[in-house]
Protein backbone atom coordinates (compact mmCIF):
# COMPACT_ATOMS: atom_id res chain seq x y z
CA UNK A 1 0.00 0.00 0.00
CA UNK A 2 1.46 3.49 -0.80
CA UNK A 3 2.67 5.59 1.49
CA UNK A 4 0.03 8.42 0.87
CA UNK A 5 -2.92 6.02 0.47
CA UNK A 6 -1.81 5.05 3.97
CA UNK A 7 -2.01 8.19 5.45
CA UNK A 8 -5.24 9.09 3.93
CA UNK A 9 -6.86 5.56 5.77
CA UNK A 10 -5.07 7.11 8.98
CA UNK A 11 -6.22 10.86 8.70
CA UNK A 12 -9.56 9.55 7.61
CA UNK A 13 -9.99 7.20 10.50
CA UNK A 14 -8.77 9.62 12.76
CA UNK A 15 -11.43 12.06 12.05
CA UNK A 16 -14.16 9.83 12.31
CA UNK A 17 -12.84 8.47 15.72
CA UNK A 18 -12.71 12.12 16.58
CA UNK A 19 -16.49 12.66 15.77
CA UNK A 20 -17.65 9.72 17.20
CA UNK A 21 -16.10 10.38 20.50
CA UNK A 22 -17.74 13.75 20.45
CA UNK A 23 -20.76 12.52 19.54
CA UNK A 24 -20.66 10.27 22.73
CA UNK A 25 -19.10 12.95 25.00
CA UNK A 26 -22.56 14.96 23.84
CA UNK A 27 -24.40 12.30 25.47
CA UNK A 28 -22.59 12.67 29.21
CA UNK A 29 -22.39 16.79 29.04
CA UNK A 30 -25.52 17.89 27.41
CA UNK A 31 -28.28 18.44 30.11
CA UNK A 32 -31.46 17.09 29.07
CA UNK A 33 -32.84 14.27 27.05
CA UNK A 34 -33.67 16.75 23.82
CA UNK A 35 -30.46 18.33 23.68
CA UNK A 36 -28.11 14.41 24.70
CA UNK A 37 -30.39 13.39 21.41
CA UNK A 38 -28.34 15.52 19.14
CA UNK A 39 -24.80 14.04 19.88
CA UNK A 40 -25.41 10.33 19.42
CA UNK A 41 -27.75 10.63 16.23
CA UNK A 42 -25.75 13.01 14.40
CA UNK A 43 -22.27 14.06 15.48
CA UNK A 44 -21.77 10.53 14.57
CA UNK A 45 -22.84 10.46 11.05
CA UNK A 46 -20.01 11.88 10.02
CA UNK A 47 -17.95 10.08 12.37
CA UNK A 48 -19.16 7.13 10.41
CA UNK A 49 -18.78 8.33 7.52
CA UNK A 50 -15.30 8.92 7.82
CA UNK A 51 -14.12 5.54 8.56
CA UNK A 52 -16.39 3.84 5.66
CA UNK A 53 -14.82 6.07 3.72
CA UNK A 54 -11.06 5.17 5.10
CA UNK A 55 -12.64 1.34 5.06
CA UNK A 56 -13.51 2.07 1.32
CA UNK A 57 -9.96 3.15 0.20
CA UNK A 58 -8.30 0.62 1.91
CA UNK A 59 -9.74 -2.56 1.01
CA UNK A 60 -9.59 -1.00 -2.89
CA UNK A 61 -5.87 -0.05 -2.50
CA UNK A 62 -5.06 -3.61 -0.95
CA UNK A 63 -7.47 -6.42 -1.82
CA UNK A 64 -7.65 -4.59 -5.73
CA UNK A 65 -11.78 -5.03 -5.40
CA UNK A 66 -14.38 -2.33 -4.84
CA UNK A 67 -16.41 -3.12 -1.98
CA UNK A 68 -19.99 -1.51 -1.72
CA UNK A 69 -21.26 -2.74 1.49
CA UNK A 70 -20.03 0.40 3.02
CA UNK A 71 -22.57 2.82 1.02
CA UNK A 72 -25.35 -0.16 1.84
CA UNK A 73 -24.02 0.73 6.07
CA UNK A 74 -24.71 4.60 5.12
CA UNK A 75 -28.20 4.05 3.23
CA UNK A 76 -29.16 2.14 6.50
CA UNK A 77 -27.90 4.03 9.00
CA UNK A 78 -29.95 7.41 7.25
CA UNK A 79 -33.13 5.02 6.81
CA UNK A 80 -32.82 4.08 10.76
CA UNK A 81 -31.54 6.75 12.61
CA UNK A 82 -34.04 9.77 11.96
CA UNK A 83 -36.82 7.17 13.05
CA UNK A 84 -34.95 5.90 16.50
CA UNK A 85 -34.50 9.68 17.02
CA UNK A 86 -37.93 10.36 16.16
CA UNK A 87 -39.54 8.14 18.42
CA UNK A 88 -37.37 8.68 21.38
CA UNK A 89 -38.43 12.59 21.09
CA UNK A 90 -42.07 11.55 20.88
CA UNK A 91 -41.92 9.22 24.10
CA UNK A 92 -40.17 12.26 25.18
CA UNK A 93 -42.65 14.97 24.85
CA UNK A 94 -45.31 12.28 25.57
CA UNK A 95 -44.06 11.38 29.14
CA UNK A 96 -41.97 14.26 30.24
CA UNK A 97 -43.80 16.49 33.30
CA UNK A 98 -44.30 19.78 31.48
CA UNK A 99 -42.83 19.31 28.26
CA UNK A 100 -46.61 19.29 26.39
CA UNK A 101 -47.24 22.74 28.04
CA UNK A 102 -43.70 24.08 26.28
CA UNK A 103 -44.47 23.17 23.22
CA UNK A 104 -45.29 25.71 20.37
CA UNK A 105 -49.02 26.16 19.06
CA UNK A 106 -49.04 24.20 15.77
CA UNK A 107 -50.56 26.97 14.20
CA UNK A 108 -53.45 24.81 12.45
CA UNK A 109 -57.07 23.27 14.27
CA UNK A 110 -55.20 19.84 15.04
CA UNK A 111 -52.97 19.10 17.93
CA UNK A 112 -49.56 17.45 17.35
CA UNK A 113 -49.94 13.43 16.57
CA UNK A 114 -48.27 12.58 19.77
CA UNK A 115 -51.64 14.17 21.46
CA UNK A 116 -53.98 14.38 18.54
CA UNK A 117 -55.14 11.24 17.10
CA UNK A 118 -56.53 13.11 14.40
CA UNK A 119 -59.83 11.67 14.78
CA UNK A 120 -63.10 14.44 14.29
CA UNK A 121 -66.55 14.06 14.99
CA UNK A 122 -67.60 15.38 10.92
CA UNK A 123 -69.72 17.66 10.15
CA UNK B 1 -51.85 -6.69 -15.82
CA UNK B 2 -48.46 -4.50 -15.02
CA UNK B 3 -50.34 -3.40 -12.08
CA UNK B 4 -50.89 -6.43 -11.02
CA UNK B 5 -47.33 -8.57 -11.22
CA UNK B 6 -45.36 -4.83 -11.00
CA UNK B 7 -47.26 -3.22 -8.36
CA UNK B 8 -44.56 -0.89 -7.33
CA UNK B 9 -41.63 -0.33 -10.16
CA UNK B 10 -39.74 1.75 -8.45
CA UNK B 11 -39.36 -0.67 -4.93
CA UNK B 12 -38.32 -3.82 -7.56
CA UNK B 13 -35.62 -1.76 -9.11
CA UNK B 14 -34.67 -0.98 -5.06
CA UNK B 15 -34.97 -4.41 -3.82
CA UNK B 16 -32.86 -5.64 -6.81
CA UNK B 17 -30.23 -3.23 -6.68
CA UNK B 18 -29.90 -3.48 -2.33
CA UNK B 19 -29.44 -7.43 -2.84
CA UNK B 20 -26.66 -7.47 -5.73
CA UNK B 21 -24.88 -4.80 -3.19
CA UNK B 22 -25.26 -7.31 -0.35
CA UNK B 23 -23.69 -10.15 -2.45
CA UNK B 24 -21.05 -7.88 -3.70
CA UNK B 25 -20.72 -9.60 -7.15
CA UNK B 26 -22.36 -8.67 -9.85
CA UNK B 27 -22.87 -12.74 -11.95
CA UNK B 28 -26.18 -13.91 -13.49
CA UNK B 29 -27.30 -15.93 -10.50
CA UNK B 30 -27.16 -13.15 -7.73
CA UNK B 31 -28.84 -10.92 -10.59
CA UNK B 32 -31.91 -13.51 -10.89
CA UNK B 33 -32.12 -14.05 -7.29
CA UNK B 34 -32.14 -10.44 -6.87
CA UNK B 35 -35.07 -9.81 -9.53
CA UNK B 36 -36.86 -12.98 -7.91
CA UNK B 37 -36.69 -11.06 -4.56
CA UNK B 38 -37.35 -7.51 -6.17
CA UNK B 39 -40.45 -8.71 -7.71
CA UNK B 40 -41.81 -11.11 -4.57
CA UNK B 41 -41.27 -8.48 -2.04
CA UNK B 42 -43.67 -5.81 -3.77
CA UNK B 43 -45.82 -8.40 -4.38
CA UNK B 44 -46.60 -9.52 -1.14
CA UNK B 45 -46.16 -5.95 0.75
CA UNK B 46 -48.09 -4.27 -1.89
CA UNK B 47 -51.22 -3.67 0.43
CA UNK B 48 -48.56 -1.26 3.07
CA UNK B 49 -47.87 0.73 0.11
CA UNK B 50 -51.01 2.78 -0.22
CA UNK B 51 -49.92 5.60 -2.50
CA UNK B 52 -47.41 5.34 -4.90
CA UNK B 53 -45.39 9.12 -5.55
CA UNK B 54 -43.85 9.64 -8.68
CA UNK B 55 -40.29 11.05 -8.45
CA UNK B 56 -40.36 13.67 -10.53
CA UNK B 57 -37.22 16.10 -11.48
CA UNK B 58 -34.28 13.20 -11.16
CA UNK B 59 -31.55 15.91 -11.39
CA UNK B 60 -32.89 17.79 -8.80
CA UNK B 61 -33.09 14.25 -6.49
CA UNK B 62 -28.99 14.70 -6.94
CA UNK B 63 -28.91 18.50 -6.16
CA UNK B 64 -31.08 17.70 -3.30
CA UNK B 65 -28.45 14.80 -2.07
CA UNK B 66 -25.33 16.76 -2.44
CA UNK B 67 -26.30 19.61 -0.78
CA UNK B 68 -27.55 17.31 2.10
CA UNK B 69 -24.17 15.89 2.48
CA UNK B 70 -22.37 19.33 2.40
CA UNK B 71 -24.97 20.21 5.04
CA UNK B 72 -24.06 17.38 7.01
CA UNK B 73 -20.41 17.82 7.38
CA UNK B 74 -20.82 21.66 7.97
CA UNK B 75 -22.95 21.28 10.39
CA UNK B 76 -21.27 18.06 12.20
CA UNK B 77 -18.56 20.58 12.88
CA UNK B 78 -20.47 23.48 14.03
CA UNK B 79 -22.14 20.65 16.74
CA UNK B 80 -18.95 19.16 17.80
CA UNK B 81 -17.80 22.71 18.56
CA UNK B 82 -20.84 23.18 20.50
CA UNK B 83 -20.50 20.36 22.35
CA UNK B 84 -17.06 20.74 23.06
CA UNK B 85 -16.31 24.43 23.65
CA UNK B 86 -19.79 25.63 25.34
CA UNK B 87 -21.28 24.56 28.40
CA UNK B 88 -25.16 22.97 28.26
CA UNK B 89 -26.85 25.15 30.00
CA UNK B 90 -26.08 28.15 27.82
CA UNK B 91 -27.17 26.78 24.36
CA UNK B 92 -30.81 27.75 23.53
CA UNK B 93 -32.33 25.11 22.67
CA UNK B 94 -35.95 24.93 21.54
CA UNK B 95 -38.60 23.84 19.77
CA UNK B 96 -39.89 25.13 16.89
CA UNK B 97 -42.56 24.73 14.60
CA UNK B 98 -42.07 24.65 10.52
CA UNK B 99 -45.15 24.92 8.74
CA UNK B 100 -45.33 22.81 5.51
CA UNK B 101 -46.18 23.44 2.45
CA UNK B 102 -45.70 19.21 1.22
CA UNK B 103 -48.43 17.31 1.22
CA UNK B 104 -47.02 13.83 -0.21
CA UNK B 105 -46.78 11.79 3.33
CA UNK B 106 -43.33 10.21 1.52
CA UNK B 107 -41.90 13.92 0.85
CA UNK B 108 -42.73 14.50 4.47
CA UNK B 109 -41.16 11.52 5.64
CA UNK B 110 -37.45 12.67 3.70
CA UNK B 111 -37.87 16.02 4.90
CA UNK B 112 -38.57 14.96 8.55
CA UNK B 113 -35.25 12.29 7.72
CA UNK B 114 -33.22 15.44 6.31
CA UNK B 115 -34.02 17.48 9.59
CA UNK B 116 -32.83 15.03 11.77
CA UNK B 117 -30.05 13.81 9.65
CA UNK B 118 -28.46 17.29 9.73
CA UNK B 119 -27.15 18.24 12.67
CA UNK B 120 -28.22 20.83 15.14
CA UNK B 121 -31.96 19.56 14.27
CA UNK B 122 -34.18 17.09 15.48
CA UNK B 123 -37.72 16.76 14.06
CA UNK B 124 -39.46 15.48 16.93
CA UNK B 125 -43.74 15.41 16.17
CA UNK B 126 -45.87 16.21 13.07
CA UNK B 127 -49.15 17.47 13.44
CA UNK B 128 -52.19 15.47 13.17
CA UNK B 129 -53.57 16.97 10.38
CA UNK B 130 -50.11 17.16 8.61
CA UNK B 131 -49.86 20.52 8.09
CA UNK B 132 -46.87 21.50 10.10
CA UNK B 133 -43.46 19.73 11.55
CA UNK B 134 -42.05 20.16 15.54
CA UNK B 135 -38.62 20.43 15.39
CA UNK B 136 -36.07 20.67 18.26
CA UNK B 137 -33.10 22.90 17.87
CA UNK B 138 -29.77 22.67 19.55
CA UNK B 139 -28.84 25.94 19.69
CA UNK B 140 -30.88 28.78 18.10
CA UNK B 141 -30.96 32.69 18.25
CA UNK B 142 -33.94 32.97 15.64
CA UNK B 143 -36.48 30.38 15.49
CA UNK B 144 -38.12 32.08 12.38
CA UNK B 145 -34.81 32.08 10.69
CA UNK B 146 -34.22 28.42 11.07
CA UNK B 147 -37.83 27.11 10.03
CA UNK B 148 -37.39 29.47 7.04
CA UNK B 149 -34.07 28.47 6.07
CA UNK B 150 -35.30 24.51 6.18
CA UNK B 151 -38.17 25.71 3.92
CA UNK B 152 -36.12 26.96 1.83
CA UNK B 153 -33.27 24.65 1.17
CA UNK B 154 -35.02 21.26 1.57
CA UNK B 155 -38.47 21.65 1.08
CA UNK B 156 -38.68 23.43 -2.05
CA UNK B 157 -36.50 21.04 -3.33
CA UNK B 158 -38.34 18.02 -2.36
CA UNK B 159 -41.81 20.11 -3.25
CA UNK B 160 -40.10 20.22 -7.27
CA UNK B 161 -39.22 16.61 -7.06
CA UNK B 162 -42.46 14.65 -5.21
CA UNK B 163 -45.55 17.00 -6.32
Amino acid sequence: MPVFVEALVAGLILIGAFFLFVGALGLVRLPDLMRRLHGPTKATTLGIGALLIASMIYFASVHETFSIHELLITLFLFLTAPVSANMMAKAHILRAQGERGRLPPTGTSAGWATFDSGKREKG
Amino acid sequence: MRARFLPHPLLTVLVTLVFVFLMNEVTPGVVVLGLVLGLAIPLLTAPFWPGRPQLKAPLVIAEFMLIVMWDIVVSNIEVAKLILFRRGESLRSRFIRVPLDLRTPEAIAMLAGTITMTPGTVSADLSADGKALLVHCLDTGDPEATAASIKARYERRLKRIFE
